[in-house]
């Protein structure tokens, strides 16, 4: 191939495009520095401003309380750990089940269909009481709350994350079935080779918005007694009088979430330049 | 002749619309059998229900000595000896060329995936696209597409090629290549059911042209006497319809 020379009319054309977009660059500094600028004035004469940013913001109580709110974090990663594989099991079989086809499995499909129903309605934290109180009594015995947790996220996650995933497949056109059961396959097969894989690059962004929000939600089995990142920052408050712990909790959990939200946006695009020719307006 | 299917008294609705009505069809092995007729008149629901993509409501289908109409046969083991090729490729997005073509005999006909890859190199080349094998389908035009779907059908080694209008959805400069590869493949001794609106090309490769109208076959023949001197009225209608 030989390399093609650009024309005036296209280097003319390069040109304005540069320009415009330096333009643009300039723009937004602009504009970041002056909103910034607003808010902090705005906050800094506030009156309560330095209350605030010595109960809050307080670098000292920051130190001190980072090893005891990592040590809590640490929990909160285990259940999360825990929780996606659990989660993602048991909602590829509910949503499985609530697409059989046929008569036969109407009990099975009745089921999955309540059972989303009212754990989607279900608050979490009722969820939280119930199991975490409920099934230590029912058994008669003390149960980890890495296991409790677990539980309640699986219970209340499973149900809306199933849902995403029979979204994905249904919107699998029909003719991928044709073809796949034309070659042979059989309804599993079928399922399993030709639409979930499908199913799940669509329902990608949808499903990491899920676990994104378990991330956060993993926070709550502080209700069931469990020593996490948010019970260690309460224990810390209680010492300090501060509240500085808990923002460092919850800029744990910023953390944890922004690689995951980066994971997805690099997933997506890469699946898109793989299978997608052309670019997308 | 070797008979490879047989189907009489061919019946199935949709809900108030039938759509055959009573299809009695004879393929031989090594035989291009021409479906004609217009939009609607049962072609590609022929098509289905003696592939067993669609429940017949009568008849039967015998496939070899097989019933494949018997609801105690295994249909997915009857439609694995079918290769059939649809009007919009249907090619899976996510699976490379190669995956797409060796796909049935890896999870179907349980082959390691070198043997299967082995083979479906040979059909991919046999169908000119041998250099695409790592790309994805969206990649090619809709010629390259529908190429690739006939070398998934034919990796599986059919008894039975089933053609359903594979040059519908393809521009006009692209039919050309797909039509030209169904033709080497008939000269090969392929036995293929196609039904078609390509009827110049029909008539030059097929042996039988058989025209359905309202879920009946209402003419046959060989393509000089269809063509020719049509015997009845609606065959006559229809093709001075399409040839204008």
């Amino acid at each position: 191939m030989t390399l093609h020379e650009p024309s005036a009319l296209e280097l003319e054309r390069r040109a304005f495009r540069r320009r415009r977009s330096q333009g643009s660059i300039l723009v937004a500094i602009a504009s970041t520095i002056a909103l910034a600028v607003i808010v902090w004035a705005t906050l800094v004469n506030t009156p309560g401003w330095a209350l605030v940013q010595e109960s809050f913001f307080n670098p000292e109580v920051a130190l001190r309380s980072l090893p005891r709110v990592w040590d809590g974090f640490l929990l909160n990663l285990q259940v999360l750990g825990l929780s996606v594989i659990t989660v993602g099991v048991c909602s590829l079989l509910i949503a499985t089940l609530r697409t059989l086809p046929g008569p036969v499995f109407f009990p099975l499909r009745m089921i999955a269909a309540a059972y989303t129903d009212i754990f989607r309605g279900f608050p979490f934290i009722i969820v939280l009481y119930l199991v975490g109180f409920g099934i230590p009594t029912l058994t008669g015995q003390r149960i980890p709350p890495i296991v409790l947790g677990t539980l309640c996220i699986t219970l209340t996650y499973s149900a809306y994350v199933s849902e995403v995933i029979r979204a994905g497949i249904d919107a699998v056109h029909p003719s991928q079935r044709l073809a796949a059961r034309a070659l042979g396959l059989g309804y599993t097969q079928t399922l399993r080779r030709i639409v979930l894989p499908q199913a799940l690059r669509k329902i990608t962004p949808p499903l990491m918005n899920d676990f994104v929000a378990m991330q956060k939600d993993v926070g709550l089995i502080s209700i069931l007694g469990a020593v996490d990142a948010v019970r260690a920052a309460q224990i810390m408050n209680a010492q300090t009088y501060n509240f500085t712990p808990y923002v460092v909790a919850g800029i744990l959990f910023i953390l944890l979430a922004i690689p995951s939200i980066r994971l997805t946006d690099w997933y997506t695009a890469r699946l898109r330049r793989r299978e997608q020719t052309g670019s997308v307006l | 002749m070797n008979r490879v299917l047989r189907a009489t008294g061919l019946h199935k609705s949709f809900g108030d619309t039938t759509v055959l009505d009573g299809v009695d069809l004879d393929l031989d092995a090594h035989e291009v059998v021409a479906l004609i007729g217009a939009s609607g008149s049962g072609k590609s629901t022929l098509l289905r229900c003696l592939s067993l993509l669609e429940p017949i409501d009568d008849g039967q289908i015998l496939l070899g000595e097989e019933d494949i109409s018997d609801p105690r046969i295994d249909a997915n083991r009857v439609r694995a000896r079918y290769g059939i090729v649809f009007q919009s490729y249907n090619l899976f997005p996510h699976l490379s060329v190669i995956d797409n073509v060796t796909l049935a005999s890896r999870v179907v006909g349980r082959m390691p995936r070198r043997d299967a890859e082995a083979r479906g190199m040979t059909y991919l080349d046999r169908v000119g696209l041998a250099d695409k094998a790592r790309v994805h389908p969206d990649r090619l035009s809709g010629g390259q597409q529908q190429r690739v779907a006939i070398a998934r059908a034919l990796a599986t080694e059919p008894e039975v090629l089933l053609f359903d209008e594979i040059t519908s959805a393809l521009d006009p400069e692209l039919v050309g290549e797909v039509l030209e590869l169904v033709r080497s493949l008939a000269r090969e001794g392929a036995t293929i059911l196609m039904a078609t609106h390509e009827m110049a090309f029909a008539r030059d490769v097929a042996h039988r042209i058989v025209f359905l109208d309202g879920g009946r076959i209402i003419e046959q023949g060989t393509p000089a006497e269809l063509f020719g001197s049509p015997r009845e009225e609606r065959t006559r209608a229809f093709l001075a319809r399409v040839s204008h």
